[in-house]
């Protein structure tokens, strides 16, 4: 049988597959290709294959995946959810010699005694300077004021320094150089110090001073150091992707704070490859990994992607070594401080980055800070005790037996059995049941756990509730508590539908107009906001409402009115969250009440206007009673995608000022994903959600009955 | 036909290309970052193109997407056409009968379908992960198509069944003295009067799967099954994302939904035929 015996020799010969989930771009995607070409051809063992995958949804992917046996054998990502997935028990021990690696890249990956992953590149913060505005680079601080007063020029829209003040990450630096710490003494997260406030104050004073500009994103800070209107930038690595080629301009580590002689030390972030718990081929594996850790390949990504490579050896070659930018940035690494991988540090961020844009708001830093602190608290609360599971099934079985009473007996007047209109209803039944009913139970089982920042669950019963509804850890009025968000939120969803349906159904009538020219253009043209993803349209809305540089902004000036800074208020800053999100709504209403105008007969118009009825009359009695029955239920859909809509929180408002125009659902991402990985919570703030929500839908099925009882 | 007032026609224009340009003014952004040369995001305050290049384009189907990009529309196509069709197929029988027969539990499941709508998404990946693993439908299109049709058909069946809700019963009563079934006064009467409805159903259907990457992210593993948004959100990093290409993309995804708009748009506008209702 020589055909199964060719077949049985092509098996044997057939490398096993590695497979290695990464999400470079560009050049970096193009020398880790290329190394894993350069990979599969010593060797006949294995085959390593690559596979891109979005960035934000590595960590998600990552999740799913290893628990489950699939996922990839290795995967690229940055060292600080080491911890988490660390004691998850996603992650393999991998062996390397450390010392090969410059300080703090290779221990950045311990945990516990044990290395889980192995350093490809770091990420840090250096002080890029446009040579042609600033031959030398300011050493201390007192030398970067000097320079920036002398080239900030706000009638030209010229700045000494740029970078992202708002941006906690960005503020490190500065908190370190003043003599400031995160934590305090016994390890705990502490930022309401003075040296902290000092930090604080400095950067609001070169805000004040008009030295840096206000709000500003990163395409901001690009912007202007790549027009030449910044002479200084606080940027890292991947700000040399963005810069212009005909720039001039050099890196050089941030500089000494003047107050005390320290120098300003960023967070050093290590990117590493990590080795799944549950890899299919383990030794090719740890092949493929001690191949793309080597220096011979760490020299290959540091020359065709100028990655900052973690291997000592790597900078001693001559083309590294001449590179004045990769030369600045290993000196700024060797100042920098390793960003803890304890998943407390997770907690930081939202306090942290609230008492950073209070101060720049111009609030006196040490209420920022106190703020901070009693959220940092609040955050770190004890959890709920461990439950009994029996009660909390008691309680379950007894409230879905009174559900199931209160329906039996609400049917004693009820309608028929129709086998035909089951049978009608079991498509759509069957497949929401088994696709859509089982991920809800599975959250709602969720939600009676408490998630440890260890990641270990225990059973709390309904403590997660108790917690939410009893607001433990703060007052009603704060932003964090659950009634404060619920009001918000419940704002947040009429405002939004009157406009909704306002602007839909008027456009919808104009376009509906049989007078009305190039009606299919204008038709397309008007649900354009609705087909562009939203992430990136309501990300140039931002934009538009930027204070300094907004086009909204740009237009309230022009006609002799005040800029306003949106973000700094709860108003404003929710009137530019509604605003956009009415932008990217109005078109689904449109069309839904488009197609519902056609089903409308001319007849009756005809007759009505044979009466004598006027326009207004026309609409009262023949087209809204008409329109109203579809347009109800799009309403009330419409009104629980707002409920729960994300994006345009999260993208435009960012929940600024101090997290009071966060929504419901903003605020559960926040537990899930920002805090600490409160899994549990967040479920139980997802489950609410749904209670208050199937409440709204069964008001709104009442109201659907009623109406139908009538005609 | 009675004639509107020149006045009001006037108005009307004015509003419809007042609201045309309002509508149109935050895209400029897209189409300036798409045609320009650099990756950076456009804050500039005038957002009309200053570069006309195709450079972004043409990054998008060579190196960037490793020459997948064609397949990767092409998956985008598929599932959201079958989204769209399976969605609608599996709904439109439902809307019928929430709309027109009365039975035993008809509210409680009207409700149901609508509480299915509530939970928040961001909750659904993992578990639903499980659930295709176990049906061994992780890094296929089919898999997609199942979660995203049995996510549509909630908000299928709702609005369908508010449009049925405005068409007369008269029609179908008529029919049944004529000893037509359920099923017959479904598939002839019903659903060729309900063209509108199907639509702008099947527009939603088609856009809510056209639009979706991150169940496509958790699921796909494969490149060839990507879909474009999956394939697009590879421009966002973590630090710093190109926007030139990531704007070139969000115009390649959202012509394609024009241009199924455009095509609905005469069964959206078809209506009522005149006569078919005259009682």
């Amino acid at each position: 049988m020589p055909a199964s015996l060719l077949a049985l020799s092509l098996c044997l010969a057939a490398p096993r597959t590695v497979a290695l989930w990464h999400s470079y771009r560009a050049d970096e995607a193009r020398a880790l290709s290329d190394l894993a070409d350069r990979f599969n051809r010593s060797q006949s063992e294995y085959r390593l294959e690559l596979l891109s995958i979005p960035y934000d949804a590595v960590a998600s992917k990552v999740s799913a995946a290893i628990p489950r046996g699939h996922g990839p054998d290795l995967f690229v990502f940055a060292h600080e959810r080491l911890g988490g997935w660390a004691e998850g028990g996603l992650l393999a021990p991998v062996s390397l010699q450390p010392g090969r690696f410059l300080p703090g890249t290779a221990e950045a990956f311990q945990w516990k005694g044990r290395q889980l992953g192995a350093p490809l590149a770091f990420k840090t913060l250096a002080l890029f300077y446009n040579r042609r505005l600033l031959p030398t680079p300011p050493a201390t601080t007192d030398e970067v004021l000097a320079d920036a007063v002398r080239l900030t020029d706000p009638g030209a829209g010229r700045f000494g320094l740029a970078y992202q003040s708002g941006d906690f990450y960005y503020h490190v630096p500065w908190i370190f150089g003043f003599g400031g710490s995160l934590f305090d003494a016994r390890g705990r997260l502490d930022i309401d110090t003075a040296p902290v406030a000092a930090s604080l104050r400095f950067v609001a004073d070169l805000q004040a001073r008009g030295l840096i500009p206000q709000e500003a994103t990163s395409a901001l800070v690009t912007q202007l150091f790549a027009e030449g209107k910044a002479a200084m930038a606080i940027n890292g690595p991947w700000f040399l992707g963005e810069l212009p080629k005909g720039l001039d301009y050099g890196v050089a580590p941030l500089p000494v704070v003047s107050a005390t002689g320290l120098p300003a030390k960023p967070f050093l972030t290590v990117e590493g490859l990590f080795v799944s718990a549950n890899a299919r081929e383990p030794d090719g594996a740890a092949k493929a990994l001690a191949f793309l850790t080597s220096d011979e390949a760490a020299l290959t990504r540091a020359r065709e992607a100028r990655q900052l490579v973690a291997n000592r050896a790597a900078y001693l070659d001559p083309q590294v070594a001449a590179d004045p930018v990769m030369t600045a940035f290993r000196t700024a690494a060797e100042r920098a401080v390793p960003m803890s991988t304890a998943p407390v540090m997770q907690l930081l961020w939202e306090p942290a980055q609230g008492a950073l844009r209070a101060a720049l708001r111009g609030e006196d830093p040490r209420d920022a800070l106190r703020n901070a602190g009693s959220q940092l608290r609040a955050l770190q609360r004890p959890a709920p005790a461990t439950a009994s599971p029996w009660p909390t099934l008691a309680f379950v079985l007894a409230l879905v037996a009174a559900i199931v009473a209160w329906e039996r007996r609400r049917r004693s007047a009820a309608e028929p059995a129709r086998w035909d209109a089951y049978a009608f209803v079991l498509p759509a039944a069957i497949a929401t049941v088994a696709l859509v009913l089982f991920p809800i139970l599975f959250s709602l089982g969720l939600s009676c756990f408490h998630r440890g920042l260890d990641g270990s669950y225990r059973f709390v019963g309904l403590g997660n509730f108790t917690d939410i509804l009893a607001s433990r850890g703060y007052a009603i009025t704060e932003p964090l508590s659950f009634y404060f968000t619920l009001a918000v939120t419940l704002l947040w969803t009429a405002v939004n539908l009157a406009f909704h349906v306002g602007l839909g159904v008027a456009l919808a009538l104009l376009l509906h107009a049989s007078w009305l020219r190039l009606r299919p253009l204008f038709r397309v043209l008007l649900i354009v906001p609705w087909a562009v993803p939203n992430y990136l349209t309501a990300l140039i809305w931002k934009g538009l409402f930027h204070r300094q540089f907004g086009a909204i902004n740009g237009l309230l000036v022009a006609v002799g009115l005040p800029r306003i800074s949106w973000f700094s208020h709860f108003s404003t800053s929710f009137a530019a969250d509604v605003c956009t999100n009415v932008w990217l709504g109005f078109p689904f209403m449109m069309v839904v009440a488009l197609g519902a105008l056609s089903s409308i007969p001319r007849e009756l118009y005809d007759a009505a206007a044979l009466d004598g009825a006027g326009p207004w009359n026309r609409f009262r009695h023949v087209t809204w009673p008409l329109l109203r029955p579809a347009l109800l239920p799009a309403v009330i859909l419409g009104g629980v995608w707002t409920f729960n809509m994300f994006n345009v929180i999260w993208l435009v408002s960012g929940g600024e000022p101090g997290g009071s125009t966060d929504i419901l659902i903003s605020e559960a991402y926040r537990w899930a994903f920002a805090r600490q990985g409160q899994y549990g919570y967040a479920a139980a703030y997802s489950a609410i959600i749904f209670v208050l929500l199937a409440g709204y839908a069964v008001g709104a099925q009442k109201l659907l009955a009623g109406r139908e009882a009538r005609t | 036909m009675r004639r509107a007032p020149t006045l009001a026609v006037v108005l009307g224009h004015l509003a419809a290309i007042v609201a045309t340009a309002a509508a149109l003014y935050p895209v400029l952004w897209v189409v300036k970052m798409a045609l320009g040369p650099s990756q950076a995001f456009d804050q500039s305050p005038n957002p009309w193109p200053s570069h006309w290049s195709l450079q972004n384009f043409r990054d998008l189907w060579g190196a960037g997407s490793a020459g997948h990009l064609w397949r990767q529309l092409g998956n985008s196509c598929v599932v959201a056409l079958a989204t769209a069709v399976v969605g609608l197929a599996s709904s439109a029988t439902a809307a019928y009968a929430f709309s027109r027969l009365r039975f035993r539990g008809r509210q409680g499941s009207l409700a149901f379908f609508l509480a299915t709508q509530m939970f928040p998404g961001t909750m659904m990946a993992i578990p639903l992960y499980i659930l295709l693993d176990d049906l061994h439908l992780l890094d296929s299109l089919l898999g997609l198509v199942l979660v995203y049709s049995t996510t549509a058909v909630p908000f299928c069946v709702w609005t369908l069944k508010g449009y049925l809700d405005t068409l007369p019963r008269e029609l179908d009563e008529a029919a049944r003295i004529d000893g037509a079934s359920s099923w017959q006064i479904f598939t002839r009467v019903v659903l060729p009067l309900a063209r509108p409805a199907l639509a702008v159903t099947a527009l939603f259907a088609f856009l809510s799967a056209w639009n979706e990457y991150i169940l496509a992210a958790t699921f796909l593993g494969d490149e060839r099954t990507f879909t474009l948004p999956v394939a697009l959100q590879r421009y966002v990093g973590e630090y710093h994302t190109e926007w030139g290409h990531f704007a070139a993309g969000a115009l390649v995804v959202s012509l394609p939904v024009m241009l199924v708009f455009f095509a609905l748009q005469k069964q959206l506008v078809a209506g009522l035929t005149a006569g078919g209702v005259k009682g």
